[in-house]
């Protein structure tokens, strides 16, 4: 894939401006964004018998990304279930085990196989506690994202179908710090929890990861730069493109990472886009009805008057998202785009 | 019940049981639940005819035999999933009438506070998970808590249910798949009430449901749906082989839905004379002549059985009208759960389970999720 893709080099992760967490006692490890998933599984396994995981290739095998390499050994096969190929069946046992008080993890192959389990997802798990007052704590991983010529089936970005289903968590970590935390706190909050991992950045993102227990807690957005003439708001693959922008454009910009978007941190949102006047949402995701289309709307009803500028989006058009590089490329944000839109912002 | 009972089901047999014992109280217990659940039907029926019921109404007459045979068999740690015609089975679990009709009336006193209408419901204190309209997404559901149960090493069992109509459905196929693969110890209970809505059996499939089970590689077996100890006694030998680890079974039980899909539905569709002959087969009907044929009730026993059950109904309808409707600022409550709290435990009113060891590890591995409320439910 091409670094204009996600944005980021390895050697240049976004730098925590403010960081949310206090520095962690345990020490830290350099970790990849997909090392740091595996170790918030890898420890709420070690700590809670009732975590287990469920997927299609996840046992002997370890996955197709290899998030749960070497989990059979380490707990057995029968904390590491390898699936049928049958989402509904994943998701609908995982609520079955959730309310028996297991804390179950399924693995969607690719996040677009959500689609195949999406009515246990939106009918059973997430109406549960509102119609039942049931709880059903338990995590979907989605490996999304594109980039790397996966076609039209292996690069999408599900979030905004599952935003339409109201009791799902939705989180989408963009740094692999960020990735363990909001893992961790996803395995032990009450709810489903939507995970979204961006593929793009499993082996991209390297950066110093807290070892031992470290919870990002759900519903925080965090500041990852901080300037006044100017706000992006992003998520999962946008915020390395976002922060690298706004450095190589040397632009007094905010960049805001939303990591959860459901629950929204509408005050960040609100914060930034009042301070600053100016906003630009950025995501993979297409773009009709997507987070930009609510985040703009959100700060229009809300900051209207500290605005100077109309909110603008930069996303994938409305397309599926094709195979060939070229093609792929000029569907997905790219570098040039996003610095584009921050000029083109900063400028009006 | 005898100490006999009770060694029985500690037993670790993976086959079938030994016939399992009705006490006289048993007998009456099943005919009464079969009674009440038609009572309060028919109670239900008449409010929605007044207009105190919003939505449709949809009732489960002809088929009481099902879900009260099935749902005597389980005991109190058991789990069940129950859908739109198993009424018989909230009951039996411990859902009062009232209760059940303040649901229907969308009341606070409702199971789900009117958050969830008609028998979309489940009480979780009770052990049950309330259905949802899509079916049959309580199969793989069900097979989730039984996979639970599994990891744990537990002897309990979860049972849910079924029309003839979502064995077409291709999460059917799911959830008796991963059943099979993991032999897990989940009772499904296929109700054939000859329609899904208005489709006959001949345009639903063209093989039987219950001979593909075993295909899915575990037992699948044919019983009367319209006699109650017919579908007790293969609910406990099913459940048994699940306590044992002999896996998952299929129960397909024949039987006529007596009334439309809803109460909108005028049934046209149901050919000349299928509906009087089958009121012949009436479950209650029958059940009440064999009582008092093979096992010596007094014609005057059983029409007191009858009695309690319509002053009880009575009694339930005018509570549940007292109750009042939802605050309209509870509509915003609820999304999200703040902690876990585990599923409570159902009654179980089979003598059987009156004393017996606990069928989940005393020092258990992981959590015991539901040992809590199971104190406090047994104390209450």
């Amino acid at each position: 894939m091409s670094p204009e893709a996600t944005g980021i080099a390895p050697e240049e992760a976004p730098s925590q401006t403010t960081p949310a967490q206090p520095t962690h006692p345990g020490g830290s490890r350099e970790m990849t964004y997909l090392e740091a998933i595996s170790d918030a599984l890898r420890e709420e396994m070690r700590r809670d018998e009732a975590v287990f995981c469920i997927g299609e290739d996840i046992g002997a095998f370890g996955g197709a990304f290899k998030v749960t390499d070497g989990f059979a050994e380490e707990f057995g096969a029968a904390r590491v279930l390898d699936a049928p190929l049958a989402e509904n069946a994943i998701i609908g046992a995982a609520v079955g085990a959730a309310v028996e008080g297991m804390r179950p993890v399924c693995e969607m192959q690719f996040s677009d196989f959500i689609a195949c389990g999406f009515d246990q997802l939106v009918n059973v798990a997430a109406k549960l506690h509102y119609r039942q007052g049931l709880a059903a704590p338990m995590v979907v991983r989605l490996p999304s994202g594109g980039g790397f010529s996966g076609g039209p089936f292996h690069s999408q970005n599900p979030e905004a179908w599952l935003l339409q289903a109201p009791g799902l968590k939705v989180v989408a970590p963009g740094s692999p710090a960020d990735a363990k935390g909001l893992l961790t706190a996803a395995i032990r909050d009450a709810n489903p929890v939507c995970f979204l991992e961006h593929k793009g950045l499993y082996r991209y993102l390297r950066e110093p990861v807290p070892e031992g227990e470290y919870v990002v807690e759900l519903g925080k957005a965090q500041m990852i730069r901080e300037g006044d003439e100017l706000t992006v708001i992003a998520y999962g693959s946008a915020v390395g493109l976002a922060t690298q922008a706004v450095d190589e454009l040397e632009a007094d910009a905010t960049v805001l990472d939303l990591r959860s978007l459901a629950p929204l941190d509408t005050e960040a949102v609100l914060e930034a886009a009042r301070r600053t006047g100016k906003v630009l949402v950025a995501h993979e995701a297409t773009r009709t009805c997507g987070v930009g289309a609510e985040i703009a709307a959100i700060v229009s009803e809300l900051a209207f008057e500290h605005l100077d500028a109309p909110v603008r989006r930069l996303t994938a058009p409305n397309l599926p998202i094709p195979f060939s590089p070229p093609l792929e490329q000029a569907v997905l944000p790219q570098l040039a785009d996003m610095k584009e839109a921050c000029r083109e912002l900063l400028d009006y | 019940m005898s100490d006999g009972d009770a060694r029985a089901i500690a037993t670790d047999r993976a086959g079938g049981a030994s016939e399992p014992v009705l006490t006289r109280e048993d007998r009456a217990s099943l005919l009464r639940f079969m009674l009440l659940m038609r009572a309060a039907e028919e109670r239900g029926l008449r409010l929605y005819k007044q207009g105190k019921v919003p939505g449709s109404f949809y009732d489960g007459r002809g088929q009481e035999a099902i879900s009260v045979g099935s749902s005597f068999a389980l005991a109190p740690e058991d789990r069940m999933c129950i859908l739109h015609r198993d009424l018989g089975a909230h009951f039996v679990r411990g859902v009062s009438p009232e209760r059940y009709l303040a649901n229907y009336m969308g009341r606070s006193g409702g199971v789900t506070g009117g958050k969830d209408g008609n028998l979309h419901f489940g009480d979780p204190e009770l052990g049950c998970v309330g259905m949802v309209s899509m079916l049959p997404d309580m199969a793989p559901v069900a097979t989730g808590m039984a996979l639970a149960m599994k990891m744990r090493g537990e002897r309990r069992v979860a049972m849910t249910y079924f029309g003839e109509g979502s064995t077409a459905n291709g999460q059917w196929h799911e959830a008796m798949n991963m059943a099979g693969i993991h032999r897990l110890p989940v009772v499904f209970v296929l109700e054939n009430n000859g329609y899904a809505y208005s489709t006959p059996n001949e345009l639903e499939f063209a093989a039987d449901p219950v001979e593909r089970a075993e295909s899915y590689g575990f037992h699948g077996v044919k019983v009367d749906g319209n006699d109650v100890e017919a579908v007790f006694e293969a609910s406990v030998e099913a459940s048994e082989r699940a306590r044992g680890g002999g896996g998952p079974t299929l129960i397909g039980c024949r039987t006529m839905r007596m009334h439309g899909h809803g109460a909108h539905d005028d049934m046209s569709y149901v050919p000349d004379g299928v509906l009087e002959s089958w009121e012949r087969r009436d479950p209650i009907d029958r059940y009440r002549r064999h009582l008092a044929d093979h096992h010596g009730f007094s014609e005057q026993e059983l029409d007191e059985v009858a009695t309690a059950v319509t002053e009880q109904v009575a009694e339930d309808a005018r509570r549940a009208l007292d109750s009042p409707m939802p605050e309209p600022s509870l509509a915003s409550e609820g999304l999200y759960a703040e902690a876990f709290r585990p599923l409570g435990d159902g009654v179980a009113p089979w003598s059987r389970w009156a004393e017996r060891k606990p069928l989940r590890p005393v020092n258990g591995n992981g959590r015991s999720p539901s040992s809590e409320a199971s104190v406090s439910r047994s104390a209450a």
